[in-house]
């Protein structure tokens, strides 16, 4: 008998617009010593699905409407609140995507490991304590006797992670649901958390709900692969089956969406827009301190219309590279010639005039569009700020940028908070190219977005790369996505450049032991080669 | 962390001076002066009384004299109570006003606070909005009205409380502290319901959830200390601001407090009666804003570990 058997689930929410059905009638196992994966876009049902499980979804809004969900033969959708919570942290667990803002930032994670084991078993907490240092050893956290009293934000993500899942497992449980637990972190990271998750299911013999957006990521776990797409269950499978014979076009969509293959290499030769010579930028120098070298003596250039993708992890220096570019940071030494005018050295209107001539894009489209205000005005602001259309001709220029992006014209007037993750990097891009820029740093402008919505802005930043004429850096932490747009690759660790070359090399004959781990990270690389 | 402290009270030295400053000079700007009064005072004798209060000496001096007065802790004779010290005029008031203002807070921290994180457990429900109605009519409601009103209901028309002084019959604190403390315990509910409800909207509150903790010590354990930060913040200022605003209430209910001679002091030009409570009063304001930074900062380990480190 299966450990979990969820029989025509369908959980719906009541909005001001009426009732929407997140989760349609959908029906699946998840059995002992198995990881079953429930894989869609935001907004597929896939988290909805599971949280109704548990009773963690707040209701109203949502409501489970139909279905049954046995979990060693009770059904959890017919228990009471105070029934659920005695299972709820027990038998099962749950680890989620951001260990960021999953930890409670005020209390040390010691006291927030053993709560579970406490208030569920009744043990002592001299006990429990013993109990997560020996959690906190076996996840991988050096050193846990030092560090089970600090905080959270003493923590780097991946090591946060590790003290979620040893929370997760203190009460020994016997599902374990994982919703996005790779999606917040580096490829490196990534991989080591998914090899971690692996072995210590196997280890318990335990059964795991792994959630996540992108099938590459459980490419190498998952024993069963469900597909989720707007509610509905399209497909369901083995690994094999839904890897080698998926028949659904939606999780044909997903398979495509996987970034693949490197960008054929220009044989061009074109003068180089920017020359970067022993750029160094430091943090934090003075009062006898160490200064943080973030970027630490790096040199390279880039060739008009040339894209350049920047790789490494987080702290490794690629964001303040194109920062130091643009002089959004103080540089520290060395020289950024711009087209031959050394950045680094112009003041004021000078200044003012070359950052028109050069963008950012940034990471987060939550966050770096203002809330308040309307595409309208965020794509105007910029081309009647720099002169480049007047107040009569503005309104066409809007358009015509929005026309170049994809967006629909009728959005003209809405605000952010109205589009999804990806229009929103679109609208960000429309900004970013409304001074026509020569030059554009993208920083991380597809890490927050679903594979397939993904591939879609990689596709869109490729063609108006080359309408425009773009010359572009494209900083990624993810070198399958910067294999796919950039014409030549360098691989940052620490600050410093370790090693160079076009995608089709570092991929084939990567010379060194860094590059040679990093594509060792990348998720199912076994299905893409 | 001392670096810290130390580094906020050099920072308060130039605003106290400021406020020394501006205080010593507006009322000298005001018309009329200690010793004008509707009698016609003998020439001879006015002049003996400014000379003793070194009034005819010109005003830099003054200014000066006073200064040094001041760094020696000294705060000079009243005008207005002849041989009394404004030193120990304001040790005189400074209990029960003080006491007034501890109470008037722990009302506002007790009925606020509670009231503030009921309403954000069920937001947008009668357990929200009923709360929030009444703290409403709390923070638009000034002491000079709300004071008489609890007087004419609980002292002259039920006759449960005394209706005026304070610690001479069992009670009598109770209405002047409600009167005092009501509008900072509005103020206080609004705070901790907008710090809750921005924290039980944080993932880690479902991780606790997930955990399948209870809903009160989800509440008890994993909210409050983050929701009640703001809360917090607000203490010194609040009881800063009562000290300095209690001058109403003591009125009303008879109070020999400190708020009185204040205001006393300003009506017969007592000059350094009023620059000697404004210096007082600055000084603890000042403080106190600092005591409950120290505080927010401390139930925040982020901003501990900041502190700590500088």
């Amino acid at each position: 008998m299966a450990l979990l058997s969820v029989r025509d689930l369908q959980v719906d929410f009541t909005t001001r617009n009426g009732r929407v059905t997140a989760v349609n009638r959908i029906s699946f196992d998840v059995e002992s010593g198995k990881i079953t994966a429930i894989i869609g876009e935001s907004g597929s049902g896939k988290s909805v699905c599971c949280y109704s499980l548990l009773g963690l979804l707040p209701t109203p809004p949502a409501s489970v409407e139909h279905g049954t969900a046995h979990f060693e033969g009770r059904d959890l959708l017919a228990m009471s609140e105070a029934q659920l919570r005695e299972i709820r942290g027990r038998d099962i667990a749950m680890i989620f995507q951001d260990p960021m803002t999953c930890l409670n930032p005020y209390m040390t994670i010691g006291e927030q490991l053993i709560e579970p084991l406490v208030y569920h078993r009744k043990v002592s907490k001299a006990a429990a304590r013993e109990r997560a240092l020996e959690l906190l050893g076996e996840v991988g956290l050096r050193d846990p006797a030092a560090t089970i009293d600090q905080y959270p934000h003493q923590f780097s993500g991946g090591m946060r992670q590790r003290v979620m899942i040893a929370m997760a497992l203190i009460n020994e449980p016997k599902l374990l649901i994982a919703d996005e637990p790779t999606t917040a972190l580096d490829v490196t990271i990534q991989a080591q958390i998914l090899a971690l998750v692996a072995e210590l299911q196997r280890k318990r013999n335990i059964g795991v709900i792994f959630i996540s957006h992108d099938l590459s990521v459980v490419a190498d776990i998952a024993d069963e692969i469900v597909v989720m797409e707007k509610g509905h269950l399209v497909e369901r499978g083995d690994r094999a089956a839904i890897f080698e014979r998926a028949e659904h076009p939606y999780t044909r969509k997903l398979l495509d969406a996987i970034p693949a293959g490197s960008k054929a290499p220009s044989s061009e030769v074109r003068d180089d827009l920017i020359t970067v010579n022993h750029l160094c930028t430091w943090f934090g120098q003075g009062r006898g301190r160490e200064p943080l070298r973030a970027v630490d003596d790096v040199s390279f250039t880039i060739q008009r219309g040339e894209v350049l993708g920047l790789v490494g992890e987080s702290g490794s220096g690629k964001s303040t590279i194109g920062r130091s570019l643009l002089r959004l940071v103080p540089v520290t030494s060395g020289e950024v010639l711009f087209d031959g005018t050394d950045v680094t050295a112009l003041e004021g209107v000078a200044l003012k005039q070359m950052r028109r001539r050069m963008q950012m894009i940034f990471q987060d489209p939550y966050a770096s569009l203002n809330p308040r205000m309307s595409v309208y005005d965020t794509l105007a602001e910029p081309l009647l700020l720099h002169g480049i259309e007047s107040r009569k001709t503005v309104e066409q220029g809007v358009l015509k940028l929005m026309d170049d992006v994809g967006l629909a014209r009728a959005f003209v007037r809405k605000y952010p908070h109205e589009f999804s993750g990806g229009q929103r990097q679109r609208i960000a891009i429309g900004r970013a190219l409304a001074t026509r820029p020569e030059f554009v740093v993208a920083d991380e402008p597809v890490s927050a977005l679903d594979v397939t919505i993904q591939a879609q802005i990689l596709e869109l930043m490729l063609e108006l790369g080359r309408e425009y004429g773009l010359t572009m850096l494209f900083v990624s932490h993810d070198l399958a996505v910067v294999r796919h747009i950039a014409d030549r690759i360098l691989v940052l660790f620490k600050g410093k450049v370790v090693e160079q070359g076009t995608g089709e090399t570092l991929f084939e004959r990567p010379q060194q032991e860094y590059t040679r781990q990093l594509l060792q990270s990348i998720p199912g690389r076994a299905l893409l080669a | 962390m001392w670096r810290f402290i130390g580094g906020r009270l050099l920072q308060a030295i130039p605003v106290i001076l400021a406020v020394i400053t501006v205080t010593f000079f507006l009322v000298r700007v005001a018309p009329g002066g200690p010793f004008d009064s509707e009698k016609a005072v003998i020439p001879e004798v006015k002049a003996a009384l400014e000379a003793q209060y070194r009034l005819d000496l010109p005003l830099g001096q003054q200014y000066l004299a006073y200064l040094r007065d001041l760094a020696a802790g000294e705060l000079g004779p009243s005008f207005k109570y002849p041989g009394r010290s404004v030193n120990e005029l304001i040790a005189a008031g400074l209990p029960a006003t003080a006491e007034l203002g501890a109470y008037a807070l722990l009302v506002a921290v007790l009925l606020g606070g509670l009231a503030g994180v009921i309403a954000s457990l069920k937001p947008n429900s009668a357990q929200d909005y009923i709360p929030m109605s009444v703290a409403m009519i709390g923070i638009c409601m000034p002491t000079f009205l709300l004071g008489p009103l609890l007087v004419l209901v609980f002292g002259i028309h039920l006759e449960w409380l005394p209706v005026s002084g304070w610690g001479d019959i069992p009670g009598d604190k109770l209405l002047p502290s409600l009167t005092l403390g009501a509008a900072y315990a509005a103020y206080i509910a609004r705070l901790g319901r907008a710090g809750m409800l921005e924290v039980m909207s944080q993932d880690y509150i479902r991780t606790a959830r997930a955990k399948g903790l209870p809903e009160w010590q989800v509440v008890t354990r994993h909210a409050l200390r983050g929701g009640l930060i703001p809360v917090v913040a607000f203490l010194g200022p609040a009881f800063a601001g009562l000290l300095a605003g209690s001058f109403v209430v003591e009125t009303i209910f008879q109070i020999p407090g400190l708020g009185r001679f204040y205001v006393q002091a300003a009506f017969n030009r007592d000059y350094t009666m009023i620059l000697g409570t404004t210096v007082f009063l600055s000084t603890l304001i000042v403080l106190f804003n600092l005591l409950s930074d120290i505080l927010a900062a401390w139930l925040n380990p982020r901003l501990r570990a900041q502190y700590g480190e500088a």
